[in-house]
């Protein structure tokens, strides 16, 4: 292809056409790219680990556990909303709005993770979960009700469990928010949330 | 009276410039804040040793991480037509740029099509690669950079200098005086909890108000058209669920084969980086939300090239990582905007001189060959043999300072010769006993930084002879 082609091309075949001739030889990808990860206890390490990047773990029971525990951790908080019914008793804003921009003014919202990783204390959320994209990263505080079962060990078996584009958009969310942008001095509640509460239930 | 601004592209877009030497001259004035910055980075870097040493198969991520990147580059071509495919299925609208000005020219044409003048953007090199900020401005669009690194940067009108942490290079006390004057914080205020308090503030109402909101993208996946943007802070996400468009910009090697690849580099990306198993977000997109229009380019400007060169094509492996950066005693000791490219540091001293010889002919000589960027690089890029065959081309190619290549051109005569080698040290040693103030005066660069050594009595040679005929 001599130059006077290229220049009546669009750039997507300029650019695509470049590749092609520039591209290097094919090289089969064959290499290990999937690792075990041992950990005595999924749970332990989960909680080790959200507690190193900011966030808390707590074990319960019952949803009866969970909602006595944000009582007493959220006192005095309103503008609470939550997408798991059987907390809606403590949610006193509703999240059947049109507009993302009207959850401005939540202070806490509660909602489902699908599955955790021990590794990184990350846990998928997707639209599965949310009625809104910025639902997690909108509220002053978040909480997620996980359960224990739902923990893997890392991200190689993230990946096996989840189908990423079953929905438009998914997550992982590790911690609260954070910043260490300031002389390297960590803050804790950047953009999104300020504090993250994981409930993992049995 | 040219304005500010337009002064600033037109002396960026000029060939006046200050070479790596000369900037970090001016940057070790203050010795004080080299420590102090030579520190800060070594202390990111020892929070990676530190998460990297958890991982006791770290060097098997790190083959596998390399590998898929080979293989990506291999079959670049297929891959990002199969993305693209998957993408426009899913309702995204892909561009392809084929330099800056094009890149800038789509985002602007996306912005006036949304009939705004605002924009609020994310982290992402890529821009600052093509000066799109600077574009839009001067086509009187808006763009605030809500990544907290980058605000502060950008009200100081300043360049990040790092690719992770763009303010690393100032003080609570520097970004205190900015806050107060741009924020009206507190003056003399530098408790990083109040500074970021007040930075959230002021940029959730700028969340809540843009329509159009631009991201980069950490990893493009051509199984199925979808995209990974990773943050701490939130501000992608938070930008992109209030906005009507969702613009994505992307170098087109940032794309990977699979879904399952994302658990190699999402376990590389952040423990090199910063020393977390993980950013706080790791945000997947496949599809806009509902009412929503998302567009992704992607760009060449000077990829292609690069593809091109068997010697340097690797470099496109990069994961954007910055942990060349924080390891790299010259870039700790120089800072980056010593540095005149978007990218600093070993990385970007492999990727610049691709898109401007000229220019950049002066980064890869601002390294000692150490190879700790090599060590560290979670995709294995041999840096620092890139550095060293970058000067060989250069050489080659003419852009080596005349008073370089003279004195090169003369060690090598002196040290291929070996009476001329044996006259030359004999001379050295004469004048350095007798007349010291030949050598230990401020012309010679050495001396400014060093005493020179004890001339010794007699030469190796010399004394090899003695000692053998005894």
């Amino acid at each position: 292809m001599n130059n006077h082609q290229r220049n009546n091309m669009s750039s997507r075949e300029k650019i695509l056409s470049q590749i092609k001739t520039n591209q290097p030889d094919y090289q089969e990808l064959n290499v290990k790219f999937k690792f075990e990860s041992l950990y005595e206890n999924l749970y332990e390490k989960f909680a080790e680990i959200l507690s190193f990047v900011g966030g808390k773990a707590l074990q319960v029971n019952s949803y009866e556990e969970i909602k006595a525990n944000i009582r007493v951790l959220y006192q005095g908080v309103t503008n609470i909303a939550t997408t798991i019914p059987e907390l809606s008793e403590l949610a006193d804003f509703s999240l059947n709005v049109a507009d993302p921009h009207d959850l401005e003014m939540l202070n806490l919202v509660i909602i489902e993770g699908d599955f955790a990783v021990a590794e990184n204390a990350a846990i998928w959320v997707s639209e599965k979960h949310l009625p809104h994209r910025a639902l997690p990263m909108i509220t002053q505080y978040l909480a997620i009700v996980i359960h224990k079962s739902d923990i893997v060990t890392n991200m190689h078996r993230a990946y096996e469990r989840v189908k990423v584009d079953e929905t438009g958009f998914g997550t992982f969310i590790s911690g609260p928010s954070k910043t260490a942008d300031i002389e390297q001095s960590l803050v804790i509640g950047a953009h999104g949330a300020r504090g993250l509460m994981v409930y993992v239930m049995d | 009276m040219l304005p500010d601004w337009k002064l600033k592209i037109i002396l960026k877009m000029s060939s006046i410039k200050i070479d790596h030497a000369t900037a970090s001259l001016k940057f070790n004035k203050d010795e004080a804040h080299v420590d102090w910055h030579d520190e800060t980075l070594w202390f990111v870097r020892s929070k990676r040793d530190k998460a990297v040493f958890q991982i006791s198969e770290w060097e098997q991520l790190r083959e596998a991480g390399s590998q898929i990147k080979n293989h990506v580059l291999s079959n670049m071509y297929n891959l990002l037509v199969e993305f693209e495919e998957k993408a426009t299925a899913n309702g995204i609208t892909v561009h392809w740029a084929a330099d800056a000005k094009e890149h800038n020219e789509i985002v602007y044409s996306i912005i006036k099509n949304e009939g705004v003048n605002r924009m609020v953007k994310s982290k992402s090199m890529l821009t600052e690669e093509c000066h799109l900020n600077d574009f839009l401005k001067e086509k009187g669009v808006e763009v605030i950079d809500s990544d907290l690194g980058e605000r502060i940067v950008q009200m100081r009108g300043e360049a990040p200098s790092h690719i992770v942490l763009p303010a690393i290079h100032l003080k609570k006390s520097d970004v205190g005086e900015t806050f107060h004057k741009h924020l009206g914080t507190k003056k003399g205020a530098t408790d990083p909890q109040y500074l970021t308090e007040a930075a959230r503030q002021h940029l959730r109402d700028t969340f809540l108000t843009r329509k159009v909101a631009l991201t980069g993208v950490n990893f493009a996946i051509a199984e199925t058209g979808g995209f990974v943007v990773c943050t701490n802070e939130g501000n992608a996400d938070m930008g992109v669920h209030l906005a009507d468009v969702h613009i994505a910009s992307m170098g087109f090697e940032k794309i990977i084969p699979m879904v399952e690849h994302l658990g190699v580099f999402l376990r590389l990306l952040a423990r090199s980086a910063t020393g977390q198993p993980i950013t706080t977000f790791s945000s997947h997109f496949h599809k806009p939300r509902a009412g929503q229009k998302m567009h992704i380019v992607i760009v060449d400007n000077g990829r292609t090239k690069q593809l091109g060169r068997p010697d340097f094509r690797s470099s496109l492996k990069c994961i954007r990582c910055a942990a060349c950066l924080n390891t790299c005693p010259v870039y700790r000791r120089s800072g980056g905007h010593s540095y005149h490219t978007a990218i600093a540091g070993p990385i970007g001293s492999i990727l610049a001189p691709n898109l401007d010889m000229a220019q950049n002919a002066d980064l890869p000589f601002a390294s000692t060959l150490c190879g700790s960027c090599s060590n560290v690089c979670p995709v294995k890029i041999d840096i620092h043999e890139q550095l060293y065959k970058w000067r060989q081309v250069l050489v080659q190619e003419g852009h080596v300072p005349t008073v370089k290549k003279v004195g090169i051109q003369s060690m090598a005569s002196v040290l291929s010769s070996p009476s001329f080698y044996r006259t030359a040290g004999k001379l050295g040693r004469f004048l350095m006993k007798n007349t010291p103030f030949i050598t230990n005066n401020n012309l010679n660069i050495w001396y400014q930084q060093r005493d020179m050594p004890d001339v010794p009595k007699e030469s190796f040679r010399e004394w090899y002879i003695r000692e053998k005929v005894n």
